[in-house]
């Protein structure tokens, strides 16, 4: 007799016509084409054999080097089953997908946390607005050409009478700890002019 | 105080007042002092708990350290309080609502920054959001390091404000 995870598995390629099902520790990964997304998500939560009833989480990853630069990563939770699984979706920056709102209402903080984080466009989102960010913020933080230190910076204008917005102004250079060992220290800019540097 | 002529400060006449009035259950004192003693003896701090070191600023009012008896209490509300605890990183987003808090307060107020955070970004100095140093937001009166300080190090902060304010000594800042 095949396990549960063999026979849900079974079922999803059969149903749902993904890209690529595999399963890696015990969990299942799902990868499926943007455009099947509603009809995806609302078979594995309904099924009786799949039964993934709780989203736990959507995250974004941002690949710049790929065609289609942004992943979605949904986190589903079947209790009945006590399965994960991870759906996958691909998409290009300029492109929207389909809010799973509809489906699980809980999506809804989910995506715009995304769309706050990556910039990814959500149709159909009943209220897509930046969820962490500052009021007015620019730019999509967690995107992997955004400056880590942003591009504004905050300070209190004693004669404005309130907080005011100025660029970036480091008071001190970034620091690089990518050494060997803990014990030999790092190397800094001005030994490695003077060419004392390096191991 | 119906003195005809104001005794110098050290001198016997004082002492003799001093000794005179402590016989009838009376106390005579400089104002300064009085004041001073007034403040340094009711810092009631209002909790602005930003992240882990709340959770220290919260050990310090409970029975184990017990700031109370210091008379520092925690006060909810920023125009009942003396003393504001930044507890934590302060974030772009929450630096507007700081000041805004801060500028409740009554005078005098002062401001304890509580941890490497609040010092100076600590962590996250190099982050987008976060603010490098609160002190760019409001002014200072004593630094507590540590990440997080503990609940010692955040009271021995409370004792040197107080020693501050002592120290300062005038009526207007």
């Amino acid at each position: 007799m095949s396990s549960p995870i063999d026979l849900v598995v079974q079922t999803i390629s059969e149903k749902i016509n993904p890209i690529d099902v595999k399963v890696i520790n015990n969990q299942i990964e799902i990868i499926i084409e943007p455009r099947q997304i509603i009809s995806s998500f609302q078979f594995l939560k309904d099924s009786s054999k799949c039964q993934f009833r709780q989203l736990t989480d959507i995250a974004g990853v941002d690949y710049p080097d790929r065609e289609n630069r942004f992943e979605v990563v949904y986190h589903l939770l079947s209790f009945k089953n006590n399965l994960r699984a991870r759906v996958k979706v691909y998409i290009d920056e300029g492109s929207a997908i389909d809010s799973l709102t509809s489906v699980f209402p809980c999506a809804n903080w989910f995506e715009r946390e995304a769309f706050d984080m990556y910039g990814i466009q959500f149709n159909d989102h009943p209220d897509l607005r930046r969820i962490l960010t500052d009021y007015g913020f620019e730019g999509y933080p967690l995107r992997k050409d955004f400056p880590l230190s942003g591009n504004v910076e905050v300070r209190y204008n004693e004669i404005e009478k309130k907080i005011v917005y100025e660029p970036v102004k480091l008071q001190q250079d970034y620091r690089h700890f990518d050494i060997q060992s803990p014990w030999e220290g790092t190397t800094y800019k001005e030994e490695e002019q003077d060419g004392n540097g390096g191991k | 105080m119906a003195i005809a002529a104001t005794p110098e400060i050290g001198s016997q006449e004082l002492e003799d007042l001093k000794q005179r009035y402590s016989d009838k259950g009376f106390i005579v004192t400089n104002v300064n002092n009085l004041i001073n003693w007034a403040r340094t003896g009711s810092l009631h701090w209002m909790t602005f708990g930003l992240a882990c070191c709340a959770v220290e600023m919260m050990h310090v009012g409970t029975p184990r350290y017990d700031v109370e008896r210091m008379g520092a209490a925690p006060r909810a509300s920023p125009r009942h309080a003396d003393v504001m605890i930044i507890a934590g990183t302060l974030t772009n987003k929450m630096a507007p609502a700081l000041r805004k808090a801060y500028d409740q307060m009554a005078e005098p107020r002062y401001v304890i920054s509580m941890g490497s955070c609040a010092n100076g970004g600590g962590y996250y100095h190099y982050s987008y959001s976060v603010v490098r140093g609160s002190d760019r937001i409001v002014p200072i009166d004593i630094y507590v390091p540590g990440c997080p300080p503990t609940a010692e190090a955040l009271m021995y902060g409370i004792l040197q404000l107080q020693k501050k304010i002592r120290r300062e000594g005038n009526i207007v800042r």
